[in-house]
């Protein structure tokens, strides 16, 4: 962790966007954060970990899940804390079930809920998933900072809008801004107040049973207008008229409307292009200050909006426009791509066309490039490499593999591409369970899952798979740690966050519980044991049972880790 | 430097090559000036030894954390096949710094004969450093590759840093155990 970031006095430094989250919380007095790692938010609970151990006055936790996290926030809310809870895009779907309802009664404590986006899917599998559509869903507020000072800044306001509408309130990030460094000014920290924290019985408020639950429905829509004058005054919404405007002058009447990262593209290509045009920074993504969008168009006669995958400001435009400027030419998706995120030379490309400006073609070169595809570490050595090799091993031509969210992904590139499907969090059991189904006997699956994934998400899919008699094989990588977004603590290694050594969960035991034959449980060590990993993954693929390998063997790295403390104490 | 006064720094390699050290102490040489910064990296799964590129910009103010196609200045490839992913952000001007490295892959390869000729289609300077082998040979680890590269662009002055200007980045951004090895990697392309 950066030691500065628990400076008490306000300095000047540079942070990475997810410190700068982490700075925010601190400066308002964050007393509760709960998280699930999964990258690229990971950063905000790695610190937060460090921060809240010999900490009395801060909670930190790693969830189980991110639902678990969501549901430990609203708890810690409902009592009176000021709470943060941090996850990926995806994260955000497994929590919302609790989420919804979270908006209905609303929060006690101040909740702010970070979600990291990650548009290009540097670091994700699964889908470009844009949380800017749980503003329809579940009508959350949404902040969208672009650097690294608005990652503080917007933390900071999130809380205090939290506390003033009674409702959480999420920080979207994306890659570029949650990886983002730059210079920052902080604040002093707050001096830490006593927790205070009781739960206080409030039925009406904490019960979302009907009838009630239809008013409270009624309710969170009048908070939102509420919250909708508060972004039309706010000055996080932030509209720039050039300085030397000449009202007569053609760039006069095109305006850019922009948000997150695609700011700062946009900044960058008007300075390239050297033009200067009306630029309307929306700080707000919901409620989105309409009234300001409505001033903002009516005198223009082009609009560019600038934004990351699905056009959602885009439409609100369009929507607008009619009302007040039903003439104006809009522009977004049709200039700018929906897949991938934005570069700032798209960005300038769209505007020189709208401005009508001729862009000099970049050398448009043919050029060979090589792409290193990620792989099980080598220096140490990875066990997964023996569990493949086993696997290439002892699994007949044929095989159906299912992969899931973890290190062992990697399987999924060359040279060894692996899987036949791969999803989200679990699934590699879920899917490989409904495909035993649907082809009988025909074909058997072998699914791959960790033990964080194991924890996630994974049980409830094997204890599915037990109960309704899959044949599947499952192979739980059972390397101690969730190590993939960069080696956080889970129920397996018993340890936690916030306590240091904890019971350890016994995942032979769990699945043991599940209904599935004790002959048909193997733990295996794959480095130490190779034969008897082959030998494990013959046996259990001729049988037509469910059966599950754990494949036992901790982290290179973390062993490495391990090593080196211990030389050291 | 392109006209708006920003410098445009774009670092490749492998994940593990130590390519966050680079940028860490390069930014803080940047703050130390006086300039502004933005920097982008990546996490997680890309970097599992896989294909990087990190960003780094300066200047009076700098606003994209991203270096726009075509504007780098300096280009250091922490790996020699790597470089030819730098290309995107190069100019006739760019400069390249290449570690004579090679991490395979299992699908292409391209040798340095290749590779040159690639990279001489867009830039004038590509430049060649037994970065790995020096380190290596001096400081028993080729992990310093990058800061040897940085040692050598501040002394031909394509960086607008002197070595001392690196030098305290360098203990500004680390733990005092590293100084030593860091600091010698430096001077190790300085004369």
């Amino acid at each position: 962790m950066n030691k500065e970031l628990l400076n008490q006095d306000s300095q000047k430094l540079i942070l990475l966007g997810n410190e700068a989250i982490v700075r925010g919380a601190l400066e308002a007095g964050v007393q509760f954060v709960a998280t699930y790692p999964g990258t690229p938010a990971s950063e905000i609970g790695n610190d937060f970990a460090e921060i809240a151990r010999n900490n009395d006055k801060l909670y930190f936790e790693f969830s189980t899940n991110e639902k678990l996290a969501m549901e430990a926030v609203i708890g810690a809310s409902f009592s009176g804390l000021k709470c943060l809870c941090a996850m990926k895009n995806f994260g955000l779907n497994v929590a919302s079930d609790s989420l919804l309802p979270f908006l209905y009664t609303g929060s006690k404590g101040p909740a702010v809920i970070v979600v990291a986006d990650d548009p290009s899917c540097h670091s994700s599998a699964q889908s470009e998933e844009n949380s800017r559509g749980f503003a329809g869903l579940a009508h959350i507020p949404i902040l969208e900072p672009s650097d690294v000072q608005e990652c503080l800044d917007f933390t900071k306001l999130a809380f205090e809008i939290s506390q003033k509408f009674n409702l959480p309130v999420m920080v979207r990030l994306t890659t570029r801004v949650a990886h983002q460094r730059a210079i920052v000014k902080t604040s002093d920290l707050p001096e830490a107040s006593p927790s205070g924290a009781k739960f206080e019985s409030n039925k009406h408020q904490f019960v979302t049973m009907p009838p009630r639950v239809l008013e409270m429905h009624q309710e969170l829509l009048e908070k939102l207008d509420k919250i909708k004058e508060f972004a039309e005054e706010n000055g996080i919404n932030k509209l720039q008229i050039p300085q030397q405007a000449n009202p007569k002058s053609r760039l006069a009447r095109i305006g850019v409307i922009t948000s997150g990262v695609s700011y700062l593209h946009v900044m960058e290509a008007l300075r390239m292009l050297g033009i200067d045009v009306p630029v309307l920074k929306l700080g707000f993504f919901n409620p989105l200050p309409k009234e300001k969008i409505k001033q903002f168009i009516k005198p223009l006669k082009k609009v560019l909006v600038v934004e990351e995958l699905e056009p959602y400001l885009e439409k609100e435009t369009i929507c607008l426009a009619k009302e007040v400027n039903p003439k104006l030419e809009i522009h977004g998706k049709s200039l700018l791509p929906e897949v991938g995120e934005l570069k700032p030379e798209q960005v300038m490309a769209a505007l020189a066309l709208i401005i009508g400006k001729k862009l000099k073609p970049l050398p448009v070169v043919d050029f060979k490039t090589i792409k290193h595809k990620p792989r099980f570490c080598t220096t140490p050595v990875c066990p997964y490499w023996r569990v493949f090799a086993a696997i290439k091993q002892a699994a007949p031509q044929g095989t159906i593999f299912g992969g899931d969210i973890g290190c062992y992904m990697i399987a999924a590139f060359e040279p060894m591409q692996i899987y036949d499907y791969m999803f989200c969090m679990g699934s590699s059991v879920g899917i490989g369970h409904g495909i035993a189904k649907a082809v009988g006997g025909k074909q058997k699956a072998i699914t791959l899952m960790g033990d964080g994934t194991f924890f996630h998400s994974g049980m409830p899919a094997l204890l599915n798979a037990s109960y309704n008699r899959s044949n599947i094989l499952a192979i739980i990588v059972d390397n101690r740690i969730t190590a993939m977004t960069g080696h956080q603590p889970n129920p397996g290694m018993g340890q936690n966050a916030e306590e240091g050594t904890v019971s350890e969960a016994r995942i032979e035991q769990i699945v043991g519980s599940f209904g599935i034959k004790e002959e048909n449980i193997k733990v295996v060590d794959p480095v130490d044991d190779f034969n008897g990993m082959v030998a494990a993954v013959k046996e259990l693929y001729a049988k037509n049972e469910l059966s599950v390998i754990i494949a036992r063997r901790i982290c290179a790295l973390l062993e490495k880790k391990q090593k080196k403390n211990q030389d050291k104490s | 430097m392109d006209k708006n006064g920003t410098f445009n720094i774009i670092v490749v390699g492998v994940g593990g090559q130590g390519l966050m050290t680079l940028l860490k102490i390069i930014s803080q040489a940047a703050f130390d000036a006086g300039l502004d910064v933005k920097t982008s990296e990546l996490h997680g799964l890309s970097q599992r030894g896989g294909s990087v590129s990190v960003y780094i910009r300066f200047g009076e103010k700098v606003f994209s954390p991203l270096v726009p196609q075509g504007q780098a200045d300096l280009i250091l490839a922490l790996e020699q096949q790597e470089s030819l992913n730098g290309l995107y952000f190069a100019n006739k001007k760019t400069v390249f710094l290449i570690n004579q490295q090679e991490t395979p892959t299992m699908a292409q390869t391209a040798d340095k004969a290749e590779i040159e000729q690639e990279l001489k289609k867009v830039v004038r300077r590509a430049i060649f450093l037994p970065a790995s082998n020096v380190c290596q040979k001096e400081l028993g680890s080729d992990v310093f590759s990058g800061v040897y590269l940085l040692g050598y662009a501040a002394k031909k002055g394509f960086l607008p840093f002197k070595r001392e200007e690196l030098e305290s980045a360098v203990r500004e951004t680390m733990p005092e155990k590293y100084w030593e090895s860091n600091l010698k990697a430096l001077e190790l392309a300085g004369h």
